[in-house]
């Protein structure tokens, strides 16, 4: 079942949350609203969801209006950033209340619940677990049951609210991957809040970039990640460096970097380059280059980490193969040069320069 | 002392509680003080009400309590305490739902306000009920044309102790349900729960502790209530004393064992009080402090 919300406005007080937002998710696909918090996107979820109403604009499940709809006739599965089991309840009970609140005449029989749960719990491989409490659960454990919760009642959507916000790196990373191939299983139209980039660029058919109450960009990971549309959503997607641009001849030249102190002046264009697209070399090569001393280096992790300081005191930062590292034999103070491989300049840079990381 | 201790000895934790560190003079002073205080004000009265209520022997006192207006002012208290915990417990959870899961205009005039029980003494409470439904009062003429009788009959003692007990479900309420949040509430309805069900399967059994715990110390006070029912009870003996009132009636007429027979009564529910709120608290920081939670499996 397909979603569409379309002219959503909704303000609380006098914060806006969302000011005019249009979105669509296709039928069977899975689908991240990604943004800092604040960006709108947990009240675009709920506003789908019917636990929040918009002030303006309309929801659509399928093509029908369902904005009028309550939460209970809107037949959505949604799984909270904090799981919200019932904690009086076993794990086997808490799956199978969807299906015991069911009015008398749509109630399935109770071996059919049970059998439906026991699949469930297979599903999520927590069958062992299934007469334990929720407060005798850990975090991934919890996360999971919510989802065989949500997916109970056979849901025709699945809203997730930072389904994973709460875990730690490891399980975050292992629960992520699972709910890909469940996705790839049932393909329930699914929609999950995250502002986590690097989760919703791994797991996403489409992904959805919020700011401010607006989306910035939509469009695959790939082409998110490679075209994005504006500075906020390059800055978003990952860290970089911001440096004044000069254009000459179609090319993009670096100039000073652009710091924390506030280089940034009025008309002065910005180019943006990720740390893993520039070059560090002992001599200067092309034009295009700017002379730095190493300040940092972390060579912990799949990249070495370099962080470099310019003659006024402004810094970069680099991310480098080992085997260049062990090439160049960098060391602490070293002078060298840094260029760029890939420039992105953006028109509207100014509006939205980025905070130093 | 510690200089000459090795450094080991002093980064060993400390296992011994710190009270063990304060003279034993100053303890033993605080003990023996707390225990006068309470022997003088707590057991000793208790022992008195017990010993003045058997001091002619079993049969006085059960034949105290059989007497027909006794039994009917114990009877009536019955009755008025339990209109009043249902009234307050419809009242109470309606209250501390409104103010612990919406956000309203005048929210803390309304938290203020279920406090002035508390705040004004029970026998201005009772004037008020007398003011208003009184033969003088704003309505005693419209009652009088339809012979409704509010004040010196069981209405008006219900009113009374319903008011002066009003605060006490809705306060042990509301920090309950503040801490729950409405988050399990809002799952049960995306599950397809309507407002009943999701009351009755996940509000209730949340608060259930808590619920009974302000239950439990309503039904205390209601029992207990003298002086707003006192004013509007007329004291009409055999139809509008509880116990409380039938109580004083009789010390005033030198029945004394016969008072503390009642009173005995009065004091054994008290001490029943104390023992079930123990039990629900301990049941409640049971159910508040989980055991630790299992680390991940693989999966």
């Amino acid at each position: 079942m397909s979603i569409e919300a379309r002219n959503i406005a909704k303000r609380f007080g006098d914060f806006v949350a969302l000011k005019d937002v249009t979105l669509q998710v296709p039928a069977g696909e899975l689908v991240a609203l990604l943004g800092p918090s604040g960006s709108g996107k947990t009240t675009l979820l709920r506003i789908i969801a019917g636990l929040e109403f918009p002030d303006a604009g309309s929801v659509f499940f399928d093509g029908v209006e369902t904005t009028d709809r309550s939460v209970q006739d809107r037949g959505v599965g949604f799984v909270f950033q904090h799981y919200s089991l019932f904690r009086h309840m076993t794990v086997f009970e808490n799956i199978a209340f969807g299906l015991r609140v069911k009015p008398r005449r749509e109630r399935p029989p109770e071996e059919r619940i049970r059998a439906r749960v026991n699949e469930l719990l297979k599903l999520i491989q927590l069958d062992w677990l299934a007469t334990r409490y929720p407060l005798q659960l850990s975090g991934g454990q919890r996360q999971r049951v919510a989802l065989a919760r949500a997916l109970a009642v056979e849901p025709k959507v699945l809203l997730l609210d930072e389904p994973f916000g709460a875990l730690d790196a490891k399980v975050r990373q292992e629960l992520r991957r699972w709910l890909r191939r469940l996705h790839d299983e049932i393909h329930v139209t699914s929609l999950f809040v995250t502002h986590d980039q690097e989760e919703a660029l791994e797991v996403a058919d489409r992904v959805v970039v919020m700011n401010e109450g607006r989306i910035e960009q939509e469009g695959a990971p790939d082409e998110v990640y490679h075209q994005p549309a504006n500075a906020f959503v390059y800055h978003f997607l990952g860290n970089l460096n911001l440096f004044h641009a000069r254009v000459k001849d179609g090319k993009t030249y670096i100039g000073e970097p652009v710091n924390g102190r506030g280089h940034v002046s009025g008309g002065v264009p910005l180019a943006y380059v990720r740390p893993h697209l520039l070059d560090i070399d002992r001599q200067p090569t092309g034009e295009n280059h700017i002379p730095a001393w190493v300040k940092h280096i972390n060579s912990a992790g799949p990249l070495v980490k370099v962080e470099l300081e310019t003659s006024r005191g402004d810094s970069i930062h680099v991310e480098m193969s080992h085997e260049r590292y062990q090439e160049l034999l960098l060391k602490k103070d070293d002078a060298v040069f840094v260029s760029p491989r890939d420039v992105k300049v953006f028109g509207d840079s100014q509006a939205h320069a980025p905070a130093t990381q | 002392m510690a200089a000459t201790a090795s450094p080991q000895v002093l980064a060993a934790p400390r296992l011994e509680p710190r009270v063990r560190t304060d003279p034993a003079l100053v303890r033993w002073t605080l003990i023996v003080v707390g225990g006068v205080f309470l022997g003088l004000f707590l057991f000793l009265p208790l022992a008195a009400v017990f010993a003045n209520a058997l001091e002619r022997g079993w049969g006085t006192y059960l034949a105290a309590l059989k007497e027909p207006e006794a039994a009917s002012a114990i009877r009536l208290t019955l009755l008025t305490s339990a209109i009043a915990v249902c009234l307050n417990v419809v009242f109470g959870v309606a209250a501390a739902w409104a103010i612990a899961k919406f956000d309203f205009l005048g929210k803390n005039l309304l938290i203020t306000l279920i406090d002035i029980p508390f705040s004004v003494s029970p026998v201005i409470s009772g004037m008020i009920f007398v003011l208003l439904f009184g033969a003088q009062g704003l309505f005693g003429g419209w009652l009088a044309s339809r012979d409704l009788k509010i004040i010196f009959a069981v209405p008006g003692l219900v009113l009374a102790t319903t008011f002066v007990t009003f605060p006490f479900v809705a306060r042990e309420l509301i920090p309950v349900m503040q801490a729950l949040g409405s988050e399990e509430e809002e799952a049960a309805v995306t599950l397809g729960a309507g407002g009943w069900k999701t009351f009755f399967r996940i509000t209730l059994p949340n608060i259930k502790w808590g619920l009974l715990y302000g239950i439990i110390l309503c039904n205390a006070r209601a029992m207990g209530e003298f002086g707003a029912v006192s004013v509007v009870s007329g004291h009409i003996r055999g139809l509008t004393n509880t116990m409380p009132l039938y109580i004083e009636i009789l010390y005033n007429d030198y029945q004394f064992v016969s008072a503390f027979a009642i009173a005995s009564l009065l004091t054994l529910l008290a001490l029943l009080t104390l023992v079930a709120k123990s039990l629900v608290e301990w049941k409640t920081e049971r159910q508040l402090a989980p055991q630790d939670s299992v680390r991940e499996e693989g999966s």
